[in-house]
């Protein structure tokens, strides 16, 4: 298990080449320009002038080795040198937003938090919600609740969350009364109330989010227990005379799974990319956010680096995904 | 040997309805049969005879819906099975009753190892803390003729053969030490000399053990080989049961009789060899009113088709004890007609 790992993350160094290339002559070639939300009145040698301070003049192929070398060394040498208080990256030139002239990272540490205890948060909740739906559902087919826990499954997967998400707002905002409508990146948890305060405002994305995410997860819970339960092994436990409990709970909840955890596994690189929806909706300012608002502004440094973060991250949960099929499945050992 | 004449197993007018869209399958109607003590029950007939049916409803098995076990008495050691709650009969399960199924290659689970799956019936219902289990497993898997055993508890069943799957499976079925073990044709699914292996490991396990066991199997060299008394289904009822050598010196029922003729010769002439009872065996959407086999008898006459003929003793002795038959016809009867028939 552990040769294979390696070999997967030393193959994932030429794939991530090839698509940080891929990325950045796409974002590269779109049209527009870092100054297009400069005001006209700017004089064009003043301009001229502002895109060569920003680098922007330089051919393709310099800004694409230059931003490889502030990514894989200078942005990781600031990050170390902030945890250990080494100098590895003085003088370094990191990588800058076009638009805020700030450290892209330092953006990204910023909104990353935002999107990740509310959107993280929905997808954990939206888990915990599909699993027990799914395995009753499949337990007792076409029964009542697997008919509810179909139906369910189809508003979440069919209603967009620009919809179900108003609808939140009024129903619990505005009419009942309970969750604010907006949410505030300002507050600061240091307390019971303001953790209150902090979950109350994390109710309407969460429920938004959570509803999509576990119409998928329930569906594949579900089938993947129907799957199992005619299985031959299922019988055998039965003519042990395990409880039912035990039948379906360790027998065919343990093959079960192996399929779901993988699936969940890869919607994990999602959460990091935030939903740019949800968090609109909401005013969470997030990733989602941050990364529409570079594309608005032509801020190609931001666009690109957010861009190959994802891409890595989907690497990451793609291996990681498989290492966790091995792990659950004794059939799969992949040395 | 032990007492056969006390039955371990007593089963009467057993019927199993299937309840699906397109109306009820009557899979098992009327079945009735014994088992003595240490005694090994043949179940012979083809796919759709009902013999698997039969036996799972024994035991509550099936699943339900769509399966109904709607009548008779199942007598285990003076306990009505049918009668008793789903609770009882999962401690009956696993622990007077053993199962083994046909594929070994599937009835294991694939996640588990096979230590676990085989200690799980002893946790389960003799309460034994883990160490005694893993004891106990081991010494089960040394029964069955898997070497190593201590080692192989870790083992994952993809790590076996065909043939050790089913020693496995035959070690679960026996963990608890069973009155009755049930072998749902355990051997069809392996190559003939692992069968071979498997047959001679049961008989070996049935002298050790001394439990009674009904061994279905649509293979009747195997049957003539292990047991002591043979049962025939067809449709979903007995149409003949016997004592072994009986069953194949002097076969009444005329699907007993066509069914012997299946079994391929060596010797003859190439077209000869193999025999074939022509048609399909029927799919009972309602109780039978008539024979299930007459569409198929080359001696039907007009009362098969009105009446389904009972069971009637063929020996003297009463039915179910000795030699019995469900046909309109005698054995002599059906003599002289198929010299008619063939003259």
């Amino acid at each position: 298990m552990l040769t294979f790992t390696l070999r997967r993350l030393l193959l994932a160094i030429p794939t991530l080449l090839a698509i940080s290339l891929v990325i950045f002559l796409l974002v590269d070639l779109a049209p527009g320009s870092p100054m297009s939300e400069i005001p006209l009145t700017v004089p064009p040698d003043v301009r001229q002038r502002m895109i060569e301070a920003l680098g922007a003049d330089q051919p393709v192929i310099v800004r694409y080795v230059l931003w490889l070398r502030q990514f894989f060394w200078v942005e990781p040498a600031t990050l170390f040198d902030g945890w250990f208080g080494t100098t590895w990256a003085e003088g370094e030139q990191r990588i800058l937003s076009w638009q805020s002239r700030s450290p892209v990272f330092t953006i990204i540490g910023q909104r990353l938090p935002q999107t990740l205890t509310v959107i993280g948060t929905a997808y954990l909740v939206g888990i915990l919600i599909a699993l027990p739906i799914g395995i009753y559902s499949a337990y007792r087919q076409y029964s009542l609740f697997d008919q509810g826990g179909t139906l369910f499954a189809m508003i979440g997967f069919s209603v967009p969350t620009f919809f179900s998400g108003t609808l939140f707002i009024i129903i619990f905002a505005v009419w009942l009364g309970w969750f604010p409508t907006k949410y505030d990146t300002q507050l600061v948890v240091n307390d019971w109330d303001s953790f209150i305060k902090q979950i109350q405002q994390m109710a309407l994305p969460v429920m938004t989010l959570g509803l999509a995410n576990a119409a998928a997860i329930s569906r594949y819970m579900r089938s993947s227990m129907l799957d199992n339960m005619g299985m031959d092994y299922v019988r055998t436990a039965r003519a042990k005379g395990l409880s039912e409990r035990t039948v379906v709970l360790k027998h065919v909840l343990r093959n079960s799974l192996i399929p779901v955890v993988t699936v969940i596994a890869l919607g994990i690189p999602a959460i990091f990319g935030g939903a740019i929806i949800t968090e609109n909706l909401f005013g969470v300012n997030g990733i989602g956010a941050a990364l529409i608002g570079a594309i608005h502004a032509n801020d190609i440094p931001m666009v690109q680096t957010l861009a190959f973060i994802f891409a890595v991250l989907i690497v990451l949960f793609n291996l990681i995904a498989d290492v966790l099929y091995g792990l659950l499945d004794p059939r799969i050992r992949y040395d | 040997m032990p007492d056969r004449a006390v039955p371990v197993l007593d089963v009467k007018g057993l019927k199993t309805v299937f309840r699906t869209r397109g109306g009820e399958i009557h899979a098992v109607n009327d079945v009735s049969f014994h088992l003595g003590k240490g005694e090994l029950l043949g179940v012979v007939g083809e796919s759709g005879s009902g013999k698997s049916v039969s036996m799972m409803s024994l035991i509550g098995l099936l699943p339900s819906p769509p399966a109904d076990v709607r009548g008779g008495s199942v007598m285990l050691n003076g306990r009505d099975l049918l009668k008793i709650s789903e609770d009882e009969l999962r401690s009956v399960r696993g622990a007077k009753v053993g199962f083994v199924f046909q594929d070994p290659m599937t009835s294991l689970n694939p996640v588990f190892t096979l230590g676990n799956q085989i200690m799980e019936p002893l946790i389960k219902h003799m309460k034994m803390p883990k160490k005694a289990a893993e004891a106990r497993a081991i010494e089960l898997l040394e029964l069955v003729g898997i070497p190593d055993a201590k080692n192989r508890l870790s083992a994952y069943p993809h790590q076996f053969s065909g043939g050790m799957r089913q020693r496995v499976m035959i070690a679960i079925a026996l963990a608890c030490d069973p009155d009755v073990l049930i072998a749902d044709e355990p051997t069809t699914a392996l190559d003939v000399t692992i069968q071979a292996q498997i047959l001679e490991l049961v008989k070996e396990l049935r002298q050790k053990l001394g439990m009674a066991i009904i061994w279905i199997t649509h293979d009747l060299g195997v049957i003539a080989g292990i047991a002591d008394r043979v049962m025939v289904m067809y449709g979903g009822q007995v149409v003949e049961q016997a004592p072994v050598r009986e069953l194949f010196a002097n076969p009444q029922h005329p699907y007993t009789r066509a069914l012997l003729k299946t079994i391929p010769a060596i010797s003859g002439p190439r077209e000869a060899r193999l025999k074939v009872i022509e048609g399909q065996p029927p799919i009972m959407t309602a109780a039978p009113t008539a024979c299930p086999f007459r569409d198929r008898c080359e001696y039907r006459f007009d009362t098969c088709d009105r009446v389904n003929p009972p069971r009637r003793a063929v020996d003297g002795a009463p039915v179910g004890q000795g030699h019995d038959v469900a046909c309109h016809w005698s054995a002599p009867a059906l003599a002289a007609l198929s010299e008619v028939a063939h003259a």
